[in-house]
């Protein structure tokens, strides 16, 4: 019988045993190519066992190394950190068998070394998911940045070189000058790096200061993406695809707003925000981000850009969730991590699938390709569905939980913004399938798409159709993640 | 006051002396003027610590018959000769750089050397003159 | 036998390099000349490691010079302090020196390599002496015999490139000048109390107070020991001196040439004028910090925009400098244990990042500019690999031992309610990302030229030790962590 503390250790090491032996093994590209679909699928086995005892409220806690007196690397299940392991281990899966077929299909350079740092990243993001204390938190969210630098570079020219410094200055900018310092204050101020449920800083911190010990952590936390430092989202997009796909809609961006989330959770606490009202100004920034990028979303006619700008504008409803401070939208915004990431990478599976299958990256050269692809642009359809919110898809569940958190917290201009936001999301996301199904071809290209891409693709298409069913035991972790069992 | 103030005129002997040294360290561009410079600077320090041991009328510091004679510290002393090696040790050092110095740029001005330097620098940097690699297996 | 040894291990440590670089300057060849200079630099390291073990025992040695008894005679003094500055030196020297087997030949002439390790060995003498003399005198004589050997050894460049004479130069005026400064504030001090003597110092400066000899001999001290340090604007020396140097001697300076001098501004301030409270506070407070905040951003920035490597690094050890001397100036217990943390790990980091330099450029003629790194990356994976490493952990990336310093440094500002100064400490080092950003990226991203370069191993072997220990301290931290703070214990004592 393996233990629990195994599961983590399982979970968490085979994206790094992947990275590892992925050199090594690099002369039989089979071999290789394949080690990460199988790390994945014990990755996330590993995953669904954390997840089910965590259902059974078994409280796990694992401490690796011991750093000095007082700061160590540990590891601890919370019902958000099982949620986000699952997600992230999971989707790997998809995304290693995706990111075969795209390497191949492009034929690009250094394979190997992208497979390499591909794992390291999805371990950094399992890491965070698992991470026991503030400490651990924040390591493995700067092992994360620094991992996927050579990712987002991995074209090696000088687009590729310019947006590798904006990611990295902005990322390691804002993670050093403010969460650092956000970090350390909550250590001083409280005398641990531990976080507990209900949060740790109530009594221990003048109220005065809590808005602005939240606006460090807030924009500290450049991952989740908020405006003003969304930049680097778009100009991460000069990544492979897959890059995109797995690390810039699910494991990076998801690690930042789960920090976020955790962080409003964990050690501030719901009923800390809630009664001193630290977190109404993070309410107006998270809508004023949810809809701008939203309005610059349909102004985008570049494909990825324009997915892009719309993972900041559903990232943005994490976080406004979180800081409405009501259990309900805090249960809406940790379910939205799983319906968006589902929904989200189906849709930069079908811009990957589209690059390679015809090179098309513009919006307004889909026109008529929907016959001759019709199964990549169905898997399109269901995505965005899902991502608006259309029953029956996932996405509906979340946001019906956004909106009673909403309603519950008494802010109902946000059922406003909501609203506005998922006309808006409609109007961006439908016109692609539009224009493929129903505008008349321009030019003859012939679109091929390899098994390997689009297997893949459908297979997370049905995964956002499967989770509106499903989402029971998403929920009950969600509503122990607030304290309702 | 004024007996007071002349009374030590040692002690403004060597603060002139230091502050002349220090003055030429700082203020002259020739590298063989700053090392005369450096050289009276040391020399105010071994008068300084000289004038702490004495004592007026102290005697030498032998040992005699009558214990209650005033004699001078003779610590001061040994320190100094310490110290003055050391200052011989660092002139001699000084005047051989300056020796190179002279031999490689051809002055030992400091405005002439370091236009010579810039200009070096410059076409290092700039020109990329030394990117040259040299082989070696 | 060994009861011997333990007993004099004080001296010892001194002993051994000074000794054997009597003997290196006659050996003609190089190898030999090389063997022992590495068996000394090692036995130096033995000596140290047992002078650790010797100091968790019994915690304070002081070891009489020739059998007489302080304060009159010359004292020895190891502490929980001091042992910290005499691992890192033996260490890093230890290190520098199987480094320089390779390196040397290719920049000096072979028939002045074996004076140059002599030179190598006595400025490794002169600082250990630094760290272990409890007499200020004493003191004095050992700054000096550092700072000449390294002049020296700094003009030893002067063959790959002329302007390694003028560097030498500026040092030996402006390392002169610090030392005789120095000794003016000693023979103050002596002038009033009538000891040389640390310890009794100390005693007999408390019934002094506000006696303007005092004041103006302490002043005298601190400004001279300030230059040797290279606190800014202090430093001016030292950008030149590290940059046209000889590598391996680049990497032995940089490492630990100002730590000795570093601590023993430590040593000056919270020890030997510990009951001048008023004086400390008041230095503290309108001269160490606001330099060192100076310092921080000015080195930076200067590195930011420095095309010449060598002299780049240089400029982000000001900043670095700046660190220290900032965790100095805060003056809690906390902050000057988290000094003393990134002393340690500045030099292991700085002598890595010399070491993977120098060893990047060795193929290049003169200068290593950032153009000619283009693309070296790819032709020199290992050392690049090292070269990433000891970078992440100056920037600070957890896991590395430069994140450990970093968060004990914000730590101790923040928990004096300095929170400012935490972020302006934060805003630096995100600075220092850049230029080290930047030199990966030539690196890495550049075509350069298509050449075949073999690392040896020789040179790459101290590197990749060195990188392991930044790693290492990255995750097991608790040796420097808790060997500073008990440093920081006992030169402040409980009291803050």
């Amino acid at each position: 019988m393996i233990t629990i503390e195994n599961f983590i250790l399982i979970t968490i090491l085979s994206p790094l045993i992947v990275c590892v032996l992925t050199p090594f093994i690099s002369n039989s590209t089979i071999l290789r190519d394949f080690l990460g679909p199988i790390g994945g699928v014990i990755s996330s086995w590993g995953a669904f066992n954390i997840m089910s005892s965590a259902l059974n409220n078994q409280n796990i806690n694992l401490e690796i190394v011991k750093i000095a007196e007082g700061i160590s690397i540990g590891f601890e299940v919370t019902p958000l950190g099982a949620i986000f392991g699952l997600v992230a281990s999971f989707l790997w899966i998809f995304a290693a068998i995706y990111s075969v077929g795209y390497m191949r299909g492009n034929k690009e350079k250094n394979q190997t070394r992208f497979y390499a740092f591909y794992a390291i990243a999805v371990h950094a993001a399992l890491c965070i998911a698992y991470a026991g204390d503030l400490l651990t938190l924040f390591i493995f969210y700067e092992v994360l940045t620094f991992s996927t630098y050579p990712l987002v570079t991995h074209k090696q020219n000088e687009m590729a070189q310019k947006a590798g410094r904006l990611y990295m200055s902005i990322l390691v900018g804002s993670s050093v000058i403010l969460l650092l310092p956000a970090i350390v204050w909550v250590w001083v101020a409280t005398g641990s790096l531990e976080m507990s449920q209900n949060g740790v800083l109530d009594g221990k911190i003048d109220v005065a200061y809590a808005p602005l010990l939240l606006a460090m952590f807030v924009f500290g936390i450049g991952k989740a993406a908020l405006m003003p430092i969304h930049k680097w989202l778009p100009a991460a997009m000069v990544a492979p695809t897959p890059v995109s796909a797995l690390l810039h809609a699910v494991a990076v961006v998801k690690a930042g707003v789960f920090t976020m989330l955790i962080i409003l959770t964990n050690v501030f606490g719901i009923d800390f925000l809630a009664k001193t009202g630290a977190s109404e100004w993070l309410i107006w920034l998270a809508s004023l981000t949810l809809l701008a990028t939203s309005i610059i979303a349909i102004f985008k006619d570049d494909l990825k850009a324009r997915l892009a700008y719309s993972t900041i504008s559903q990232l943005s409803y994490i976080t406004l969730g979180g800081a409405l401070a009501t259990s309900m939208a805090t249960q809406g915004a940790a379910l939205h991590i799983i319906t968006h990431a589902a929904g989200k990478i189906t849709l930069f599976f079908v811009a990957g699938a589209l690059y390679v299958g015809a090179k098309i990256t513009k919006i307004s050269d889909l026109n008529g390709h929907g016959k001759s692809a019709s199964l990549i642009f169905l898997a399109f359809f269901i995505g965005s569905l899902s991502i608006i919110g259309v029953p029956p898809m996932a996405g509906s569940w979340s946001k019906f939980f956004l909106m009673l958190g909403a309603a519950d917290s008494g802010y109902l201009v946000v059922i406003g913004v909501f609203c506005v936001s998922t006309i808006l999301n409609a109007f961006y996301l439908m016109e692609i399938p539009a224009r493929a199904f129903f505008f008349k071809k321009e030019r003859e290209v012939s679109v091929k798409i390899p098994k390997l891409i689009l297997i893949p693709t459908l297979i997370t298409s049905f995964l956002t159709i499967l989770l509106f069913f499903c989402i029971e035991p998403f929920q009950n972790l969600t509503s122990m993640m607030v304290g309702k069992i | 006051m004024i007996s007071s103030t002349i009374g030590i005129w040692n002690y403004w002997i060597v603060f002139c002396l230091m502050m002349i040294g220090l003055f030429l360290v700082i203020g002259r561009k020739n590298f063989l003027k700053k090392i005369v410079g450096l050289t009276i600077f040391q020399t105010s320090v071994f008068l300084l610590y000289i004038t702490f041991g004495k004592i007026k009328g102290g005697t030498p510091p032998i040992l005699n018959e009558s214990i209650d004679s005033i004699y001078s510290n003779p610590l001061p002393h040994v320190l100094i000769l310490t110290a003055i090696v050391v200052g011989v040790a660092t002139t001699a050092l000084g005047l051989s750089l300056v020796l190179k110095i002279n031999s490689e740029y051809g002055s030992i001005e400091e405005d002439d050397i370091s236009a010579q330097d810039l200009v070096d620098y410059h076409d290092d940097i700039e020109t990329g003159k030394s990117v040259d690699l040299k082989f070696k297996q | 036998m060994i009861d011997i040894l333990t007993k004099n291990l004080p001296i010892l440590v001194v002993l051994c390099p000074l000794i054997t670089s009597l003997f290196v300057v006659l050996i003609p060849n190089i190898f030999f000349s090389w063997i022992l200079t590495t068996l000394s630099t090692f036995i130096t390291f033995l000596f140290s490691i047992l002078l650790y073990q010797e100091i968790q025992i019994q915690s304070h040695i002081s070891y009489a010079l020739g059998k007489w008894m302080p304060p009159i005679g010359i004292e020895y003094i190891i502490d929980k302090v001091a042992i910290i500055p005499i691992i890192i030196i033996s260490g890093i020297s230890f290190f520098a020196t199987i480094f320089a087997y390779k390196i040397m030949p290719e920049e000096i002439e072979k028939k002045s390599i074996s004076k140059v390790y002599s030179l190598w060995l006595l400025a490794i003498a002169g600082l250990l002496g630094l760290v272990t003399t409890g007499d200020a005198f004493n003191l004095f004589v050992f700054l000096e015999i550092s700072s000449l050997a390294s002049v020296a050894l700094v003009a030893m460049g002067a063959q790959k490139d002329k302007q390694a004479l003028v560097a030498a130069y500026n040092y030996l005026i402006i390392g002169a000048v610090g030392a005789t400064l120095y000794v003016i504030g000693v023979g103050l001090l002596y002038g009033i109390t009538g000891t040389l003597n640390m310890e009794d110092l100390t005693n007999r400066i408390s019934d002094l107070n506000n006696n303007k000899a005092l004041i103006a001999g302490f002043g005298f001290m601190i400004i001279g020991i300030m230059v040797k340090a290279a606190v800014f604007p202090l430093h001016i020396w030292l950008p030149r001196a590290y940059a046209y140097a000889p590598s391996a001697v680049s990497v032995l300076l940089a490492a630990t040439a100002t730590k000795a001098s570093l601590y023993i501004l430590a040593r000056i301030l919270f020890s030997v004028f510990e009951n001048s409270e008023d004086l400390i506070n008041n230095t503290l407070l309108y001269v160490i910090l606001p330099l060192s905040i100076i310092a921080m951003f000015a080195g930076t920035i200067m590195a930011i925009y420095e095309k010449d490597i060598k002299r780049l690094l240089a400029h982000s050890s000001v900043a670095q400098i700046g660190y220290i001397t900032l965790a100095f100036a805060i003056g809690t217990k906390a902050s000057i244990a988290a000094g003393f943390i990134h002393m340690f790990n500045h030099a292991i980091i700085k002598g890595g990042l010399f070491i993977a330099i120098t060893s990047l450029g060795f193929f290049i003629q003169k200068r290593i500019t950032i153009n000619n790194l283009s693309g070296l990356g790819r032709v020199m994976p290992i050392t690049f690999f090292c070269f990433v490493i000891c970078s992440l952990s100056l920037a600070g990336l957890p896991l590395t031992a430069g994140f450990i310093s970093k968060l004990y440094l914000i730590k101790a500002t923040i928990s004096s309610d300095a929170i400012w100064i935490a972020i302006l400490i934060l805003i630096s080092s995100a600075l220092s990302v850049v230029y080290l950003w930047k030199m990966v990226e030539v690196m890495w991203m550049r075509e350069g030229r298509k050449i075949v370069i073999k690392e040896n191993p020789a040179i790459y072997i101290s590197l990749i030790i060195i990188t392991f220990f930044n790693i290492y301290f990255g995750f097991d931290a608790s040796l420097v962590v808790n060997g500073s703070f008990e440093a920081a214990e006992k030169l402040i004592g409980d009291l803050k």
